[in-house]
């Protein structure tokens, strides 16, 4: 295996720079500035961080969503373009942060899961679509069903399933699990974890529940305004070792409400 | 704030088995399952799963369910008078003055077609008869209170330009202008992060514990129910099936509220697969736990 600069395993995705920025000239949102990242292969990298901080934005640029970006992205050394063709999808795909927007109310599930496979010449469509479904635990019954037939953590399966049914090595997950409630919560979760270890993936996992981050990840990075102020590993999480006081401030906040940390809390921009 | 305690026990809010059901094509469906609790001036949380009923038990003390759903209550007493059989003019008073919620979905609850300081504005002056300009200053001041960031500029924005958790805060600021008895917020912070949250919970905690409000707190977050509660209902199926002290809803007894605690990921448990809720059906008729009362 090759060895970068950092003497560690070439890792699979290496962000470097990321600048993203919205708007024109007189109303500029600098949402992300300078954000350098590596993931391993397989490997669970989380980026944490307040509203609005840039995680999803990062995501995007990763995915190719928004092509208005600079800095570099490289996939297995190679370099990223602004546009991103077949090959790139079939490697990486994302799960969106509302899994009540991004599937198509009119489309059944068959349809939602049938047609990436449709676009990429795949074979044996039938069959995919209906593995795809025992994979995320939805029996054969759901399969002509259509979006607002489905429960939130149906939809979310679904979701998941798209992003599956191509097979890709990486998977962009933005809040996957945000608009479920906890129980539902911990199917879609474990669902993740069985899927990554039967099939080697690597996940970026975008979210502000630190308990959900620590459950699922080996390493975080955390954003405040558009840039990364700290990346840690979970053990350090775990023993709330952060360096930096905007991250202590997360951690003590996630940890429950408390009237005198509320009084104290401070603001990092 | 006005009003003696009409209820027993100091109760500003007394329900007694209360039920909506909807009237649906393929049959009724019961989404509240004869329920009583009652709200004095405390933070009173209610949890359980998707679908459990929580904010169908919300909007039915305002009477805010649209046909063809349909309420029916021995009682649902507030602040000494009968919710059920006031006129629905009654009711506008109530609503707009003594108790306020907020909704689930913030942005249906906004005008679409209005600014979002015209409608604070409007609230304000509705409810205070302050001129124009004072309304504007403490809308203003009202978008600080809950965290926005530059207020100004939001205050000209439409409903559709601002974000989830901008939408949220906004609400939560219009709830408060009335000064009400009662609030009812359904998951009023779901789409804030820890930080934020925690300093907007602070505004609604401080007007429990200084001004006396009561509160009924609709959230899946069980973490956050137990930090910021007095007490907690947890429902199952539109039924109460557990109520407890808040602090102690960690050593909750139903099997119920016990799946959902271990369904959580903790930071201070080594990961592995989460245990996932394994629904009985006998949990829909058996008697419910009832640690507070006890
Ligand atoms: N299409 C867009 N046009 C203009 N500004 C945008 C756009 N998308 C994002 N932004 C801005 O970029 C910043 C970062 O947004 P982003 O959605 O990445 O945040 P986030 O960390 O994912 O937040 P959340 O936790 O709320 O999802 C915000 O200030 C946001 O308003
Ligand atoms: N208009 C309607 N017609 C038929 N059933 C309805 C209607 N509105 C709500 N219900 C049903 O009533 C039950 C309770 O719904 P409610 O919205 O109170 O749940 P909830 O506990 O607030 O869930 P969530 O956490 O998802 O918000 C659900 O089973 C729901 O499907
Ligand atoms: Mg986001
Ligand atoms: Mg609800």
């Amino acid at each position: 295996m090759p060895i970068s600069s950092d003497a560690g395993p070439m890792p699979l995705i290496s962000v470097t720079d990321l600048d993203v920025r919205f708007g024109s000239d007189d109303e500029i949102v600098h949402a992300v500035r300078g954000v350098s990242f590596n993931v391993a292969e397989g490997e669970t990298f989380g980026l944490v961080g307040e509203s609005g901080s840039g995680k999803s934005t990062v995501l995007r640029a990763m995915s190719g969503l928004n092509a208005d970006w600079t800095g570099t992205i490289e996939i297995g050394g190679t370099r990223l373009g602004r546009v991103r063709g077949k090959p790139f999808y079939k490697r990486v795909q994302m799960v969106f942060q509302d899994p009540y927007g991004s599937l198509h109310p009119r489309h059944t599930v068959d349809r939602i899961l049938s047609e990436p496979c449709q676009i990429h010449g795949m074979s044996d469509i039938d069959n995919r679509v209906r593995e795809v479904l025992i994979a995320v635990g939805l029996g054969p019954t759901f399969r002509f069903r259509y979006p607002h037939q489905l429960s939130g953590g149906q939809r979310q399966r679904v979701a998941i399933a798209r992003a599956l049914i191509l097979e890709p090595e990486i998977l962009l997950l933005d809040e996957p699990t945000s608009a479920l409630d906890v129980s539902v919560q911990a199917e879609i979760l474990n669902l993740l974890q069985r899927l990554k270890q039967e099939r080697g993936l690597t996940f970026v996992l975008v979210s502000h529940d630190l308990a959900v981050v620590a459950h699922m990840c080996d390493r975080l990075a955390v954003m405040n305004a558009g840039r990364i102020v700290e990346e840690l590993t979970i053990a350090q999480l775990r023993a709330s070792e952060p360096a930096e006081a905007y991250t202590r401030q997360l951690l003590k906040a996630s940890l429950g409400y408390d009237r005198s940390a509320a009084a104290g809390m401070e603001s990092f921009d | 704030m006005s009003g003696a305690n009409g209820g027993k026990d100091g109760a500003l809010l007394t329900v007694e088995d209360l039920s909506v059901r909807f009237h649906t094509r393929t049959g009724i469906v019961d989404a509240v399952r004869n329920i009583s609790f009652s709200v004095g001036r405390e933070k009173v949380g209610i949890v359980g799963e998707s679908g459990s009923g929580k904010t169908m038990t919300g909007r039915s003390v305002l009477r805010l369910i649209r046909p063809p759903g349909e309420i029916t209550a021995k009682r649902m007493e507030f602040d000494g008078q009968d919710l059920l059989k006031l006129s629905e003019k009654q009711m506008r008073d109530i609503r707009g003055d003594r108790i306020s919620m907020v909704m689930q979905d913030p942005k249906y609850s906004l005008n679409p077609v209005m600014t979002i300081g015209e409608q604070i504005a409007e609230a304000y002056r509705v409810h205070t008869g302050a001129s124009s300009r004072d309304a504007k200053t403490r809308a203003v001041e009202m978008l600080a209170a809950v965290k926005i960031r530059d207020p100004e500029r939001v205050l000209s924005l439409y409903p559709h330009e601002v974000s989830g958790g901008m939408g949220q805060r906004i609400m939560i600021a219009m709830m408060l202008i009335p000064d009400p008895d009662l609030m009812i917020a359904d998951e009023p912070t779901s789409a804030l992060d820890v930080t934020v949250q925690m300093q907007v919970l602070a505004i609604i905690d401080d007007l429990v514990t200084k001004r006396g409000m009561g509160l009924m707190f609709v959230s899946h977050d069980l973490n956050l129910v137990a930090s910021f509660c007095d007490r907690v209902i947890i429902m199952y199926a539109g039924q109460i099936v557990e109520t407890c002290k808040a602090s102690e809803l960690d050593q909750a007894q139903h099997p119920y509220t016990r799946g959902l605690l271990n369904s959580l990921p903790r930071l201070d448990r080594e990961p592995g697969p989460l245990p996932v809720l394994e629904r009985q059906e006998s949990w829909k008729t058996e008697p419910g736990v009832d640690a507070y009362f006890k």
